[in-house]
């Protein structure tokens, strides 16, 4: 029991990270039209260069204080320059321009930084665990990144839901030709959204940091589970977006953690944890496949 | 910059040489290593090790004037065979060198002897390659794949330990690799655990893993996986009670910078570390450093070998790489002093070496590894007897 609930812990933290890549994909893929690949390079490009300010001043806020601008502006250069351009294109184009994309950060990361991966301490005051049940101690930061996660999903309902921003942002998602009728400067907007959904990848990068590898090509392995959560829960829907990533989240630590003894029940014990194994990093796309067949816009559909 | 500098003064110096005194042809190298995209780090890293001793040499191995071609795979199987391809049919290589992944080698290996050309492994060691498929043009001058897990299993085994929790990513050397831990380590089984490759985070595995209670960890996570997995141990509380071995593969010095101080104290296996006292090693270690300034790996180590060894060949056939029978006699003899001291080839031309156990330690400021003992001497992989050579 006590173990389930720590699995339940680990699947909620690794959904408030889907989190927090999934809320900028899905706002940009839903009100600009557009399927930005190269999201995972921010959240890699967050992550080195809160890196190396945490190296350079041994501070990890600082390092998260520079990241987070430093990424929505590069970001938004990069929309306002290039990426604008390529709104009104096919969906093959954009795929094809952002995978580009993909290759050059990749390439200039290491032309920057080097080859060789990079490490982020977990600041003093979140190292250690806590025992919030008592028996289980469970890691401190990633308790910080839950209660971080669930903080920006406030947020983002907040502005959303309540802001004159998260209106137009709303009505850019129904409509846009009819909000950019109506006056509204839209390239702004657009620039704007994708700044944001740059900066939320950052900080899942920079949160990522202290626990994975902060290394070339890791936007890409999380980028996959995005897309995942994204199309789970709905383009362009930030509920849907939050919800789809708590379930892929519990499935997948689920999966790990019970499906291998599952089978064992049935199975020699060779063959349970062989096809545990491949059923378990299989479980998303399953569910994904399941879910779409049910709902094939998805859990919350944004457009009306 | 400095490198750079290097190459041009060497490329100089062929030049020069070759047109005072019109010599024999140039010993053509063709490298097809990882130099881009994820992995690129080992890759980089046999690059450097063997161009060290190039430089070393003045642009040249063993007396003999040498043209090393190096191209990326970007560790894709297509690329390395592409590449592969290009340098047998267009360039006419004489040697092959540098692939780095088991599955990329299992594509290019066969295709490159099978021209009669040299191929000299200095990482990849597939099983496939080591036993009935053992060929007379192919050496390797790392280790079989299980070489190391073989060595954790005993080391393990030897401390005591009976009842170990294993983990490794769900593909083919993952499983090699825990099926060569368990043919020396005989012991109990907490757990084995094969997680999708690539995965970043192992929050649900450490839960169960404590959950299990074992007395020791063995896991083979190579890059990031191992990086992402360290630290996760370390945040979970979980090295201060539970020893974690493996494989040299986690714990080498490109790993160990991203790891940080959350791999204190883990034990590893290797067939070499930059603490291993002999005049080679002392010189290697010392002129990487002056050459490249950061800490060479097990992987530069292991392009350094591959490139001494090249040498004394070279040096015993007179620079003659056409006689292929001469040159492979005189790869076979393996007269080099490895850095990783003795060494010499078994009947399928892999290894015949010491495996040290490592701790790693900080060490000036800097986390590294320290050699603790020996799990195996003269150790010969477990496919040598399937092979007809």
């Amino acid at each position: 029991m006590l173990l389930f609930l720590e699995q339940t812990l680990n699947g909620l933290q690794l959904g408030v990270m889907l989190f927090l890549m999934a809320s900028g994909l899905t706002l940009i893929a839903g009100i600009m039209s557009f399927i930005n690949l190269a999201h995972g390079s921010f959240y890699m490009i967050g992550a080195f260069v809160a890196a190396s300010v945490a190296q350079a001043t041994g501070s990890f806020m600082l390092g998260l204080a520079v990241a987070l601008p430093a990424t929505a502006i590069l970001a938004m250069v990069l929309e306002s320059g290039a990426l604008n351009r390529l709104y009104d294109r096919d969906h093959l184009d954009q795929v094809l321009a952002t995978f580009g994309l993909i290759l050059f950060f990749n390439e200039l990361v290491k032309i920057v930084w080097g080859a060789q991966p990079f490490y982020l301490n977990t600041p003093d005051w979140l190292s250690g665990s806590v025992e919030i049940i008592s028996g289980v101690p469970y890691p401190a930061y990633r308790l910080a990144l839950i209660v971080t996660g669930l903080a920006v999903a406030l947020f983002l309902y907040l502005l959303i839901q309540r802001s004159r921003l998260g209106m137009l942002i709303r009505a850019g998602a129904s409509n846009r030709e009819m909000v950019g009728a109506l006056g509204v400067n839209i390239k702004l907007l657009y620039t704007l959204v994708f700044g944001l959904g740059a900066l939320l990848a950052a900080l899942a990068g920079v949160m990522a940091g202290p626990i994975y590898a902060v290394q070339i090509g890791m936007g890409e392995s999380i980028l996959i589970l995005t897309f995942v959560v994204v199309v789970v829960g709905g383009i362009g829907s930030i509920r849907g977006a939050f919800a789809g990533a708590l379930l892929i989240g519990l499935v997948d630590t689920m999966g790990r953690a019970y499906l291998p003894d599952m089978l064992r029940l049935a199975l020699p014990p060779a063959t349970a944890d062989n096809l545990g194994a491949s059923l378990a990093s299989m479980s998303i796309y399953i569910l994904m496949a399941v879910i779409l067949a049910l709902r094939p816009r998805g859990l919350f559909p944004a457009h009306g | 910059m400095k490198r750079q500098f290097l190459g041009f003064s060497a490329a100089a110096a062929v030049a020069l040489a070759s047109t005072a005194a019109a010599m024999a042809e140039p010993v053509k190298i063709g490298m097809v290593t990882t130099l881009s995209g994820g992995g690129s780090g080992l890759g980089i890293d046999v690059r450097d090790g063997f161009q060290l001793a190039v430089d070393q040499e003045g642009g040249t191995l063993g007396g003999h004037e040498i043209e090393l071609i190096v191209s990326d795979d970007a560790r894709e199987p297509d690329r390395a065979r592409q590449a592969a391809d290009r340098m047998v049919e267009r360039d006419g290589v004489d040697i092959m060198t540098g692939l780095i992944w088991s599955n990329l080698a299992i594509a290019v290996v066969p295709r490159v002897v099978r021209e009669d050309v040299i191929y000299i492994s200095a990482n990849a060691g597939p099983s496939i390659l080591a036993g009935r498929n053992c060929h007379e043009n192919y050496f390797n001058v790392a280790w079989q794949n299980d070489n190391l897990h073989e060595a954790a299993g005993q080391f393990v085994k030897d401390e005591g330990h009976d009842n170990v929790y294993m983990l490794a990513p769900n593909y083919p050397a993952g499983t090699d690799a825990l099926e060569g831990f368990k043919r020396f380590y005989d012991g109990g089984i907490a757990g084995e655990v094969y997680t999708a490759l690539g995965q970043q985070d192992y929050a649900a595995e450490l839960a169960a893993l404590r959950n299990a209670e074992p007395d020791a960890v063995y896991i083979f996570l190579p890059g990031g996986m191992g990086i992402s997995f360290i630290r996760q141990y370390e945040q979970a509380g979980l090295n201060e009670i539970i020893p974690l071995f493996g494989p040299a593969f986690s714990f080498s010095q490109d790993i160990l910078g991203a790891a940080g101080e959350a791999a204190l104290g883990v034990r590893n296996a290797s067939q070499w570390s930059k603490d291993l006292e002999n005049p080679a090693n002392a010189a290697f270690v010392e002129d990487f450093i002056a050459a490249y300034d950061r800490l060479p790996s097990l992987y530069a180590s292991q392009g350094y070998d591959t490139a001494r060894l090249i040498a004394s060949a070279l040096e015993a056939t007179g620079g003659n790489a056409a006689d292929r029978d001469a040159l492979r006699e005189a790869l076979r003899a393996a007269d080099f002093d490895s850095v990783r001291g003795a060494f010499r080839f078994g009947n399928n031309q892999h290894p015949i070496q010491d495996i040290y156990m490592r701790e790693v330690v900080l060490e000036d400021g800097v986390v590294t590894n320290k050699v603790i003992g020996t799990a195996f001497e003269d150790h010969v992989d477990a496919y040598a007897q399937d092979c007809r050579m």
